[in-house]
């Protein structure tokens, strides 16, 4: 079973003359453990598809499940559950809430969910003390690091029992070791058997995924093939 | 990558055997440069008969001749570490002439091949991206020689991105009065124009 289905998505935006159709029929499948990147210029309507996917938003048309639940078949306040167990996010702003610590921050949607303070507490320390934040879990977002604060958010994303991790630009603005150090987290989380879909335009970040999917108004027009073995370069040409 | 200049950074840290030069070329390079036998005692002759380095042991150069840097060697390194290779003369790019063909010849959408470039170099990518997952923390050479391979790719699909850019806004352009007669003709448009995603929301 698929972790995440998307079943010729559409989604229109506004109607008449100023319609707009962000996504057009778009099929996509991830399974557990594997981690998809979807690449696009702006406006190829990757972003309406990781929020689609996310339950954030609804299609105009076509289906989408996670973990073989048809989203469409569960009522609002069933939705919203999945979200807060099944489905982590990260953004490109990190979204943390700045009254919140670290731990406070990560826990919340443990909280959210009617676990006891306690518990989400000692999984949040878990999650954080993964990600080498285990000495910074008291901080406010303020006093950290852009790097520790991105990995917060993925703290946050993968807390619980997720299976589906969403990520979009998840490496903002930070430099190119810090966001290696994203992916790195990122990939992590998959081996560990969570699916994961990044959105991105960065084709370095990209790299850093299974399969590379690609995006162009509205529809997925490409993708890269299954990857040789990691010896097929340095065996490719004694020349070089 | 001159391996001249390679063999005297290795005999900057004292002298060497040929055989020995030839295996931390490999590793320093994150093996990614394999290089022959051969090809090592060739240079480190040339660098002997110019005076930049010497050769003790009376053999002909082979596994048992031990080789040291000299002065001059010394000064040859460090005037290279700061020589800027040449970066000024555009290189003739394959990849760009192919995109620039492609605008031309009729019956080619310029977009499909550029997608396929994109693909083959992201694909590239993936494979570089895959060798400095495995790597561990104690190797620096690897990461760094897989980080100037993605920044050099990557550079390129940043062109091909740059490039298709320009070639929709170029058509964009190239369609405007049309439409402008159309919509002023009152004419009305049943499908949605394909310039419109350039609005589509993020």
């Amino acid at each position: 079973m698929s972790a995440l289905e998307l079943s010729r998505v559409s989604k229109v935006y506004g109607s008449g003359a100023s319609e707009v159709q962000a996504l057009r029929g778009v099929d996509l499948s991830v399974e557990p453990g594997e981690l998809v990147a979807v690449m696009g210029p702006s406006g190829s309507g990757k972003s309406t598809m990781l929020t689609i996917a996310g339950s954030l938003e609804e299609p105009t048309s076509g289906e989408v499940s996670v973990g073989g639940v048809v989203l469409s078949r569960l009522s609002r306040s069933e939705q919203a559950a999945l979200r807060r167990r099944a489905i982590g996010y990260v953004f490109q702003d990190f979204n943390l809430l700045a009254g919140l610590t670290a731990a406070e921050n990560v826990c919340l949607p443990l909280e959210l969910d009617g676990r006891s303070a306690r518990s989400a507490r000692a999984a949040g320390l878990a999650a954080l003390g993964r990600l080498g934040l285990a000495e910074r879990a008291d901080r406010f977002p303020d006093e950290l690091s852009g790097g520790e604060r991105q990995r917060v958010a993925i703290a946050r994303a993968v807390v619980g029992e997720r299976h589906l991790l969403l990520a979009d630009e998840p490496s903002g603005a930070l430099d190119s070791v810090n966001s290696e150090g994203v992916m790195r987290l990122i990939r992590a989380s998959c081996q560990g058997g969570v699916a994961g879909v990044v959105v991105t335009h960065d084709a370095q970040l990209a790299s850093w995924a299974d399969r590379v999917v690609f995006l162009r108004d509205g529809l997925i027009v490409d993708q890269t093939a299954r990857p040789d073995g990691p010896e097929s370069l340095l065996e490719a040409d004694p020349a070089r | 990558m001159s391996v001249r200049h390679a063999l005297l950074a290795l005999l900057s840290e004292g002298p060497k055997y040929g055989l020995r030069l030839r295996e931390e070329f490999e590793q320093r390079t994150g093996e990614v440069w394999p290089l022959n036998v051969g090809q090592v005692y060739t240079t480190l002759q040339r660098l002997e008969r110019d005076g930049l380095v010497e050769s003790q042991g009376d053999d002909e150069a082979g596994p048992q001749k031990s080789y040291r840097i000299t002065g001059t060697g010394a000064g040859e390194l460090r005037d290279w570490l700061r020589t800027p290779p040449d970066l000024r003369s555009p290189p003739r790019d394959e990849l760009v002439i192919k995109v620039l063909v492609a605008v031309r010849v009729p019956g080619v959408d310029v977009h499909e091949v550029i997608q396929t470039h994109r693909r083959h170099l992201v694909e590239l990518m993936q494979e570089w991206t895959r060798i400095k997952r495995v790597t561990g923390p104690e190797d620096l050479s690897l990461p760094l020689v897989v980080d100037a391979e993605l920044f050099r790719l990557d550079s390129v699909i940043r062109w091909l991105d740059a490039a298709e850019g320009r070639l929709r806004r170029s058509a964009i352009d190239a369609t405007a009065p049309d439409r402008v007669a159309q919509h002023g003709g009152g004419t009305h448009a049943g499908t949605p124009e394909p310039t419109r995603q350039e609005q589509v929301r993020r």
